[in-house]
């Protein structure tokens, strides 16, 4: 009998054991994650990885990944959530938009699923606090990363021009001066990105008025036109204003950033922790895992804010839609997110909100010095936009770009984001 | 015929389908938003009524009239562009290169075609200053011009210039072909005639040719003005609006208020005004033509 007849003869009887078996109506399932990260990285990668080994097993299940732009993710979500025809898993962004999403009753409640399922303790608890600050005490969103933030800086650049890890504001621009003398580029930044550029008067606000300063924002008691911010939103624009960020910084994307520091090209990079999946990435990374060094943002003249407050968070975190929420996806999420932190961390190195319970073999040094400086952080604060509502936090982020090229007063880029956070 | 148009049943049997899509799909969502002008908040927070205080904001809002001056500047420079560029090359497709007109026609009209994102990511590059300097800068510092060299797309200034100078680029292929089909319907009798009189070169061109074009050319600025003032795509791709809100014209900031502020009640005021500037321009080059016409 040859090959083909056989299978003729077979198929009758798969095509009845295929409608007789129950599981198969009820695996039937796409899962749609949308992500504004590549395939090739971070969590969406981890996360498409372990879908793979899944569907293997589960045939009637397919994850489907599609692309996001960062920048317009707010917009697409908006439009989604209003035709009530979310993703099933997507990135969301770290400001009221989510909440009110959640509020709809359109997000699934993570805690009280992840309770049911049994892999509540899969995740860190500080990662899990950090993401509730950022979402109303909420557990709306899955804490994918837990980041930290600060300058990554190229120790042979430094050690060769004399320059020590700044201390203060001061020393900073004292040595992005020396660098730019030199004829090194002495930050590398992402303006297309914007997000790169707010960061730092954010981490300034907080230097001067203390680590709860965009908390006392929201709850009014501090305004974002009061003298404080005014000084952080100078010293970011003069930054720009003496050329500290090269050429076209705001035509500059996300990855050209990054490359620029890691071929390097550029003293100074500050970023989050999520880069370390870069950074361990020998084909991307041309100067060497161990010629990085990080320092938290400095200290500035007369603030409250001390070297011991971390900007930290939960990266661009996932939500997951309440329409989808069924026993197969239940079933998905029990699977992938009961290996998410040990593969993420054993393949990238990159640091989630989920725990580490097997050690990984070799992990790079650069990584473990991120993990301890996470561990004995003291008090962690958001960043700048986190408790903005959408339209301050779209202000901020646009206004930012004429603000570093000088085309934008600081005075009236923090009125018109004042007005905007009303 | 005077028969089946008395007959009421017949007239609804033939325009009822097409006048109720036309409702469903253009009147029906034309009033909704009118009346979302009345409202304020966005599908997920929920809306409130709030009177005419959308309309008062109009009145107040500095980025309004940034967006509203953009555009209009833009439609302005952009539509004399495509027109102007576009009788150039009909004139010289008709007079110069005659039957041989057609490759120069197809190049010309090709980046009509290209999807503007395409375009759009041709001049990133051309005007790029970094990771690697485009086409434009490059050229700059090769000729010791390197003090020029600058982020074209990340300023506002430049980036106006560039933006307009890619849709009259990427237009006046097709006002070309439109005003070419125009050119070559005069009718040769008239301007062997006009010859005759000694008309030539430019004079023949000021006296007899561009009269007997001005209901296209009319047409053309018409079509070109309307589009350009929604202009979005380009832009979108181009800069984003940006650095800033530099280069945001109308159609962008109703847009980002809508869809990223969430002011839905807001953004269907802007898109009001939008189509009010479209009717008031349409209507003052009709009636500008028709004044002409009564000459």
């Amino acid at each position: 009998m040859n090959i083909p007849t056989r299978i003729a003869r077979l198929s009758p009887l798969v095509l009845l054991s295929i409608l007789l078996s129950p599981a198969s109506a009820q695996s039937n399932k796409t899962i749609v994650f949308l992500s504004p990260q590549p395939v090739t990285q971070g969590y969406t990668k981890t996360i498409l990885d372990l879908s793979q080994a899944y569907t293997k097993q589960k045939p009637g299940v397919k994850v489907q990944y599609q692309n996001a732009d960062q920048t317009q993710l707010q917009q697409q979500l908006e439009r989604l959530g209003a035709a009530d025809n979310l993703p099933t898993l997507f990135s969301a962004p770290a400001n009221t938009q989510t909440v009110q999403l959640a509020q709809k009753g359109l997000l699934v409640d993570i805690e009280a699923t992840f309770k049911k399922l049994g892999i509540y303790n899969q995740l860190n608890p500080a990662a899990v606090s950090i993401n509730k600050q950022l979402f109303s005490g909420k557990l709306i969103a899955l804490p994918l990363e837990l980041n930290i933030e600060g300058f990554w800086y190229n120790k042979k650049l430094f050690a060769d021009n004399g320059v020590k890890e700044p201390k203060t504001w001061n020393e900073l621009v004292t040595a992005a001066e020396k660098f730019k003398q030199k004829g090194i580029q002495p930050f590398s930044a992402s303006g297309e990105q914007k997000w790169p550029l707010t960061r730092l008067i954010g981490n300034y606000a907080a230097r001067k008025y203390g680590s709860d300063v965009m908390q006392r924002v929201a709850k009014g008691q501090l305004k974002l036109t009061d003298a404080g911010f005014v000084e952080a939103a100078t010293a970011v624009a003069d930054l720009g204003k003496k050329g500290y960020f090269g050429l076209g910084v705001n035509t500059i994307d996300y990855q050209t950033a990054l490359d620029t520091f890691m071929q390097g090209k550029a003293a100074m990079l500050y970023m989050g922790s999520w880069a370390l999946g870069n950074f361990n990435d020998p084909k991307q990374n041309k100067i060497g895992n161990s010629n990085i060094g990080f320092f938290n943002f400095p200290t500035v003249q007369g603030g409250k804010g001390t070297l011991n407050d971390w900007n930290m968070n939960t990266g661009l975190v996932v939500a997951i839609s309440q329409k989808q929420n069924d026993a197969a996806l239940q079933a998905w999420m029990k699977s992938v997110f009961s290996n998410f932190g040990n593969k993420a961390f054993a393949e990238q190195g990159l640091i989630t909100g989920f725990k580490v319970t097997q050690r990984a073999q070799n992990v790079p040094a650069l990584t473990t010095m991120v993990q301890q400086k996470i561990n004995s952080a003291k008090s962690p604060f958001l960043f700048f936009e986190a408790l903005f509502g959408p339209k301050a936090f779209a202000v901020s982020l646009d206004n930012v770009q004429p603000l570093i090229t000088g085309d934008m007063s600081p005075q009236d880029y923090l009125r018109d984001l004042q007005a905007a956070q009303k | 015929m005077e028969k089946t148009l008395r007959d009421w049943r017949a007239i609804l049997i033939f325009v009822g389908p097409a006048l109720l899509l036309y409702t469903l799909v253009l009147l029906v969502p034309i009033a909704w938003s009118l009346g979302y002008t009345f409202y304020e908040g966005s599908p997920i927070a929920g809306f409130k009524f709030v009177g005419f205080t959308n309309y008062l904001r109009l009145t107040e809002d500095p980025n309004f009239l940034k967006a509203l001056w953009f555009g209009t500047k833009y439609a302005l420079l952009v539509s004399t562009g495509q027109v102007l560029f576009g009788l150039l090359l009909a004139l010289l497709y008709a007079f110069y290169l005659k039957r041989s007109s057609a490759l120069v026609r197809t190049l010309v009209f090709l980046p009509v075609v290209l999807p503007t994102v395409a375009v759009a990511q041709l001049f990133v590059k051309i005007f790029a200053i970094a990771p690697q300097y485009g086409l434009v800068n490059s050229v700059l510092q090769s000729v010791g011009l390197e003090h020029a060299v600058q982020a074209f797309l990340g300023q506002g200034s430049s980036a106006f210039w560039i933006i307009a100078a890619m849709d009259i680029w990427k237009s006046m292929g097709f006002y070309a072909i439109l005003l070419y089909t125009g050119l070559v319907d005069i009718p040769e009798d008239t301007l062997e005639a006009a010859r005759l009189d000694g008309a030539q070169g430019w004079s023949l061109a000021r006296f007899v040719v561009l009269p007997l074009l001005a209901p296209i050319t009319i047409a053309s600025l018409i079509f070109s003005f309307n589009g350009t003032l929604k202009v979005f795509d380009s832009i979108l791709a181009l800069t984003g609006g940006g650095p800033g809100n530099a280069t945001t014209p109308l159609t962008l900031y109703m847009y980002k208020t809508s869809f990223t502020y969430g002011e839905y009640g807001y953004g269907s005021t802007l898109a009001l005004t939008l189509a009010i500037q479209c009717l008031l321009v349409t209507l003052l080059i009709f009636w500008r033509s028709r004044n002409r016409g009564a000459e």
